[in-house]
């Protein structure tokens, strides 16, 4: 496999820190979100300010990395000025390119920033080279990412059939809906991706300790799971908490777990994939740091044309950061459907 | 059918669930002699609900069609394989019925379409259509659509400042009419995963079409035995039914000219037959609420997402 043919590397970056550690440990490029709910990761203490941005660009730039916008939520309809000045704000601070899912955003964009490359979010829900088509037809749009619900061989028939480069993700919580198209933390909180950039927000959760040790997490005061004791804690996303169906308490949705791919790799960079995706704007500089350097090794290992497998470091390495220290390939193995 | 401008038309969503299709020809016999305007059909979940295929739909919609009612053929909101992107060309190349689209796969055929056949009557951006301001339904004119059904989550004062009556988004094809989802369980999440299945311990390709045995879903209750939500196949519904029964004159105000019902196994002719009575008949709302409580509906009654709450609220409007 030729050079030109390795993939990107994508990696999050919710702090200045975390960004300069991304690009330390050998991620391509970046994607950082403004401090508003413009992005998908609208959390407190969390994303950049001008400053900051400015700051990143640079510290990119100097190395021949790039830095992403992620512009990912919809413009409310009560004032849609942030998400314009977003767009302008990319613009003139010298990212190198805008995530975006909004066809608002992305109209204004071609308008008014005609020369900004546009990558569609997978908050955009494109399922199909159909739907990829449109927005590249359309909008211009350069790149796709793919929802998190597609088997192997339905990426690589997306990408057989479309001329925008297709990105997905590698490793990070997984949605088991399809992203973009979830009102299920809206239908609890009143706050959804789509309109605020969060799920399950830390405001709506609300911990109740138990006289037998045990805790009771719950979200807008649904009761979303009931920790025995002796039982590891949570994060209580909603999709993601032990409910009763015919008298069955179980999972109903999806174990607390996060999507690995890196089993898959030289299939996914033989099928045409341009980037990969790690997911975690909302996790630590340590973790974007780790999880970089694993992912580096591996695209490296897997483009070098040596035989490639999953070395247990990597694997080891991952799972200290994996959600309930669980892993799965997810939609791109068929089973898990 | 004309419509005066205070009238709320009421269209009947498209069918969410697998029904055997005795029951399905017995719903529609009673839609064909309701209130009901229009009618949208077609299966929207899952392609592996195989009873009915697109011949039986266009059959079906051609009778509804000569009971006096308006048609429309739906694509499928998750489209991810090509024998659902056939289909889904199927019903947004056909010229016979009006077409609601599901996703953007089906945005890019009507847009070519329209371009191909000026003059090709417009489509129905449909609820999961990412549609949140007036910019983004002006971009969706722009393709051909004259008529919006809002994503669920999207608040009346939102819906009011997007499309006012005052001054409609209007396209190639026309001003763009609003149509509200009033009632019904509501469609939150969809996945490639199969819950049903899953529940059941089969595998999608393997699930054996469980989801026939559940007329409305599958509830999905609390630690505390509270009703929450309903597996529907690859879709996860609400519980509770969205009802905007008291809400009539803040969708009109809201520029609302229709509204949806979305199909549940009881009662449906009776609430399609009340909420024409509250919104276009002077009948009172508390009445009626009272006799919707008698039929024996799937789960309770919640209105939050329409005042900018949590949807499973029940605010006062």
């Amino acid at each position: 496999m030729s050079i030109s043919a390795k993939p990107a590397l994508v990696c999050p970056a919710g702090s200045l820190r975390a960004l300069t550690l991304a690009i330390d440990a050998g991620a391509d490029a970046v994607y950082l979100g403004l401090k508003d709910a413009t992005n998908a990761r609208n959390f407190a203490g969390l994303n950049f300010d001008d400053a900051q941005v400015r700051e990143g660009v640079r510290y990119a730039h100097a190395r021949g990395r790039q830095v992403l916008m992620a512009l990912n939520t919809y413009a409310d309809a009560r004032d849609i000025g942030p998400w314009q000045r977003a767009v302008d704000r990319a613009a003139e601070l010298g990212a190198d390119a805008l995530i975006v899912g909004d066809t608002a955003v992305m109209a204004y964009a071609r308008r008014v920033q005609p020369q900004m490359r546009l990558h569609l979010s997978v908050q955009a829900s494109a399922t199909t080279y159909e739907a990829i088509e449109f927005y590249r037809e359309r909008y211009g749009i350069s790149r796709a990412v793919l929802p998190r619900v597609l088997t192997m061989q339905q990426v690589a028939h997306v990408i057989r059939n479309t001329s925008a480069e297709i990105e997905v993700f590698g490793f990070g919580s997984l949605c088991v809906m399809v992203e973009g198209r979830c009102a299920l933390s809206s239908y609890v909180t009143g706050q959804s991706p789509n309109t605020a950039g969060v799920c399950s927000p830390p405001s709506a959760v609300r911990w109740e300790e138990k006289g037998d040790g045990g805790v009771d997490a719950r979200l807008g005061g649904v009761l979303i799971d009931h920790y025995a004791a002796d039982e590891p804690r949570g994060y209580p996303t909603l999709c993601k908490g032990r409910f009763d169906v015919q008298g069955e308490r179980d999972y109903a949705l999806e174990e607390p777990t996060s999507l690995n791919t890196l089993a898959m790799l030289p299939q996914l960079i033989e099928a045409g994939v341009k980037a990969f995706k790690i997911e975690g704007r909302q996790r630590s500089p340590s973790y974007v740091a780790e999880v970089t350097r694993v992912w580096r090794a591996a695209i490296d290992a897997a483009t070098s044309g040596a035989r490639y497998s999953v070395q247990p470091g990597w694997s080891a390495q991952l799972t200290r950061w994996a959600e309930g220290q669980q892993h799965t390939l997810g939609a791109y193995d068929r089973p898990w459907r | 059918m004309t419509q005066d401008d205070k009238t709320l038309a009421l269209t009947v969503g498209p069918l969410q669930y697998w029904w055997a299709r005795p029951a399905m020809m017995a719903f529609y016999a009673e839609i064909a002699e309701s209130q009901a305007q229009r009618v949208v059909l077609g299966e929207v979940v899952c392609s592996r609900r195989n009873e009915y295929k697109f011949d039986d739909w266009v059959d079906l919609a051609r009778d509804l069609k000569a009971a006096g009612k308006e048609v429309v053929l739906a694509t499928q909101a998750l489209v991810m394989s090509e024998a659902e992107l056939r289909t889904m060309r199927r019903i947004a190349e056909q010229d016979e019925f009006a077409v609601e689209a599901g996703d953007a796969s089906a945005l890019r055929v009507l847009w070519q379409a329209a371009q191909a056949r000026p003059g090709r009557a417009g489509f129905t951006v449909g609820p999961h259509v990412n549609v949140y301001s007036r910019e983004a339904l002006q971009e969706h004119a722009l393709l051909g659509a004259t008529r919006w059904v809002p994503p669920l989550e999207l608040a009346l004062d939102a819906i009011a400042r997007i499309n006012p009556g005052a001054s409609r988004v209007a396209g190639p094809a026309g001003e763009v009419q609003t149509e509200v989802f009033v009632f019904g369980r509501m469609p939150l999440a969809f996945s490639a995963r199969c819950f049903t299945a899953r529940h059941h311990r089969l595998n999608k390709d393997e699930c054996e079409f469980r989801c026939q045995a559940d007329a409305d879903g599958l509830l999905l209750k609390t630690g505390e035995g509270d009703a929450f939500l309903v597996l529907n196949g690859i879709q996860t519904q609400s519980a509770a039914l969205h009802c905007l029964l008291d809400e009539g004159q803040a969708l009109r105000a809201a520029g609302a000219q229709a509204v949806r019902l979305s199909p549940c196994s009881r009662g449906f002719a009776r609430v399609l037959a009340l909420f024409d009575g509250v919104y276009n008949r002077g009948l009172d709302a508390t009445v009626a609420r009272s006799e919707m409580l008698e039929l024996g509906l799937p789960g309770a009654l919640v209105n939050g997402f329409a005042h900018r709450q949590a949807g499973m609220q029940a605010a006062t409007a």
